[in-house]
């Protein structure tokens, strides 16, 4: 048989595994649907939680400014531990419960996101800031209705980042039992020395993380009209400004935001 | 203070300084792994990313091959390449490098294709040649971003290096997946103490060759974040 004829048997050997093992309806734990539904669980429970550790201590490094360098290093310290020996030290704690595997994911979100909050903050102009002051905006008023938006593109690029390392990383919690597609990889293709599993839960988790990057880019362009209103089709003055602040920016959005993928 | 205790026993065992399961063995082959996954990375992502970011050619395959490289779990290529190619030092570098490339790549591409255009011009104005602009100014210009893109891929490779040992080749791993076996905290502790201080040691590295290579007009100006 030659080459590309093979090539495209073993695919059909693929495609036909993933169909005949998506779903038993007489039980509901076995199959690559509720292996999925677990890696889609673990994931966003991580990233959401990392959100919500993320904001209020970038606020409390925005505030307290020298609490900033040394909750950060400690940040990527913890980002430098093995997220194996993390899952294997919860172990006794958590047991196989999903916090063995969402409470390391969720810290290691905080060394990008906890940044991305920082530097979005940091990035409100002080002119929208006295303005909102002027106006008779509150300290919370102010951060609810003129920071937070005016910071959301920046934290929403970290968010990003975050989820595709994330949704990646949940697949090493295979080796305590948990992690979604990771059993599938691990359980029904390694151990038993079968391709098709391996392949069928790489792809997924690929097209769960490009799903949930196009989810959140659809967020943010519903939660900033305004970013679309100022685009204007033209290459008018304003846009040539935007573009060149855009160039200037790039260096610092690159060191944070593009910095930290995934790691194992 | 038991688990204090513990790791501290762990540590001061003379047992644990001499033969192949050694720290000294342990250590020695995860840098060994380490370090050759990241040259062969940079091997591949720095020309790469200089030459997209010069030309422009092939921006957006670049980033989106970054992304999905970044999407791709590690286990899951670890465990192909086994497949395909047995066990050895061939899986896990190849899972590595697939790691490590993306963060290389693309800061590399942004360092470049954010240079100063009046700089480019300058350049060119001073009868500069392609190439020469690349290599004389923009790879010196670039050079933050990418010594940034290649500590970022050197810490997360020294930390997943310990997958390594799950596929029997050694490194730091050994301690975390033995110590889990035979129940032995201690061991776990002290093998994720090794690899974060690796992971340090690494960073300290970094900063150091950023204060020797990086020119020192523009140290002040591209302090990085972090």
């Amino acid at each position: 048989m030659s080459a590309p004829a093979a090539a495209l048997d073993w695919a059909q050997g693929v495609w036909d595994w993933a169909a005949a093992n998506w779903y038993y309806p007489d039980e509901p734990g076995r199959g690559i649907r509720p292996r999925l539904i677990e890696h889609i669980r673990l994931s966003y429970a991580s990233i959401a939680i990392g959100l919500l550790l993320a904001v209020p201590l970038g606020l409390a490094c925005v505030r307290w400014k020298p609490l900033y360098p040394p909750l950060l290093t400690g940040v990527n310290v913890l980002y430098a531990v093995p997220s194996i020996a993390l899952f294997f030290l919860l172990l006794p704690y958590t047991g196989f419960s999903d916090w063995t595997a969402i409470v390391p994911l969720a810290v290691y979100t905080l060394v990008i996101l906890l940044p991305n909050v920082v530097d979005g903050l940091h990035q409100v102009p002080d002119h929208v800031r006295q303005a909102a002051v002027a106006m008779g905006f509150g300290p919370l008023r102010r951060l609810v209705r003129v920071e937070t938006p005016v910071a959301l593109p920046v934290i929403i690029a970290g968010l990003r980042v975050a989820s595709v390392a994330t949704i990646s990383m949940v697949s090493v919690a295979s080796l305590v039992g948990l992690g979604g597609l990771g059993r599938l990889i691990l359980s029904d293709g390694f151990r038993r020395q079968f391709d098709a599993p391996i392949v069928v839960g790489v792809v997924l988790v690929v097209l769960l993380a490009f799903a949930t990057d196009a989810l959140l880019v659809l967020a943010q362009r519903l939660l900033t009209p305004w970013a679309r209103r100022d685009r204007p089709r033209t290459g008018s003055v304003r846009r040539r400004r935007a573009a060149a602040t855009a160039a200037a920016d790039a260096p610092a959005l690159a060191s944070t935001a593009v910095a930290p993928p995934g790691k194992g | 203070m038991e688990i204090l205790d513990g790791l501290t026993a762990w540590f001061a065992d003379p047992a644990q300084w001499s033969g192949s399961a050694g720290i000294p063995a342990r250590l020695g082959e995860h840098v060994y792994y380490s370090l050759l996954a990241l040259v062969l990375s940079a091997l591949i992502a720095v020309p790469v990313g200089l030459f997209t970011g010069h030309t422009g050619v092939g921006g957006f395959l670049t980033a989106s091959l970054a992304n999905f490289a970044r999407a791709l779990p590690t286990i899951g290529v670890l465990f192909l390449v086994v497949m395909a190619a047995g066990i050895g030092l061939v899986p896990v570098i190849a899972a590595l490098v697939a790691l490590a490339v993306p963060p290389i790549l693309v800061n590399t591409h942004e360092g470049v294709r954010s240079v100063d255009p009046g700089l480019r011009d300058a350049a060119t104005g001073m009868g500069m040649r392609g190439r020469e602009v690349l290599l004389r100014l923009e790879l010196p210009v670039a050079l933050p971003l990418v010594l940034i893109g290649l500590r970022t891929a050197a810490v997360q490779v020294v930390a997943t290096a310990t997958i390594a040992a799950y596929v029997g080749v050694g490194g730091l791993g050994r301690y975390i997946f033995d110590g889990q076996a035979q129940q032995n905290l201690s061991m776990i502790l002290g093998g994720s103490v090794l690899v974060v201080a690796l992971a340090v040691v690494t960073t300290l590295l970094f900063a150091g060759a950023r204060r020797l290579l990086v020119a020192p007009g523009l140290r002040a100006q591209a302090a990085p974040a972090r």
